[in-house]
């Protein structure tokens, strides 16, 4: 019995450790090989913006961000990089149209549509729980997530995942 | 002593991060909503629910849960909905599944197990 307690005692701090080294600010997407969520929000340009716009495509890249959010534009030239071979839509969260607008002027727009969340509601539909955040999306089905900036080191992975068939 | 921990529990307890302009004018859904509040985790806090905390998603996530209770929905309806966005780590309780259910099982078995152990005879 005396052994079994020490056998145990190692157990726990094993867990203990292991649980440790885990990151707690990731939280895993419920999200991930599901449809995308049903949409309909106001663009940018005024227009509709909807769930269909992204399941029409092969590959697409969904960006949530917003001019008031910092690690966004450290993100910003990956982006456009991107938006090189890969369409890539926004949704710009809580974010006002005279903000917006200079932000993309002054840094440039990757984006194809941007869907413009006012009340933050939309980021709840998509799991959304801090900016930036980003969906690869594949004939309609959630295939990423990224939490946080896109680094340079990050690309090879969104490169590998968007590689058209 | 006692008496002022019991005291602060009373004040501690009334905290919430809530703000006027949140709260709903129907009282029965207002509790409705604050009930929902203590049973869903706040995703950037470490271990606070979204009743107490001035995150900007537990503000937004205190807003969707008073929109789907005026618009009608359910207790039910709204966690099932807000579970199936979030996942697991949303909710406080996690669900009695395959994969969780030493979660549920291990501290039964250990205290039956100890308590044996304790009380065995020598």
């Amino acid at each position: 019995m005396k052994y079994f307690f020490f056998v145990f005692f190692f157990f726990c701090i094993y867990i203990l450790y292991e649980g440790l080294q885990k990151d707690p600010n990731l939280v895993p997407s419920n999200l991930i090989s599901k449809e995308i969520p049903e949409f309909s929000i106001e663009s940018l340009e005024g227009k509709n913006f909807t769930n269909v716009d992204l399941e029409n495509k092969e590959v697409v890249i969904l960006n949530f961000f917003a001019s008031w959010c910092p690690p966004c534009k450290i993100e910003h030239p990956q982006l456009l990089k991107l938006s090189n071979n890969i369409p890539i839509f926004g949704i710009a969260k809580k974010n006002k149209k005279k903000d917006l607008l200079p932000w993309l002027e002054e840094l440039g727009s990757p984006y194809e549509v941007i869907g413009m969340d006012h009340n933050g509601l939309q980021s709840i539909n998509w799991g959304v729980y801090g900016l930036p955040e980003t969906f690869i999306i594949q004939d309609g089905l959630v295939r990423y997530r990224h939490v946080g900036p896109i680094m340079k080191s990050d690309l090879e992975i969104f490169k590998n995942l968007t590689k058209k068939k | 002593m006692i008496i002022f921990i019991f005291f602060m529990n009373i004040i501690l307890s009334e905290a919430v991060a809530i703000e006027p302009n949140e709260i709903l004018k129907n009282k029965e859904l207002e509790a409705q909503a604050r009930e929902i509040g203590k049973e869903l985790r706040c995703l950037v806090c470490q271990n606070e629910d979204i009743q107490n905390s001035n995150a900007d998603i537990a503000k937004d996530l205190r807003k969707i849960v008073r929109i789907k209770l005026e618009e009608g929905q359910s207790k039910e309806e709204i966690m099932d909905f807000i579970h199936s966005k979030y996942g697991d780590f949303v909710l406080f309780s996690p669900p009695l599944r395959f994969d969780t259910v030493g979660l549920w099982l291990l501290p039964i078995s250990f205290f039956i197990l100890l308590t044996f152990y304790f009380f065995r005879k020598r």
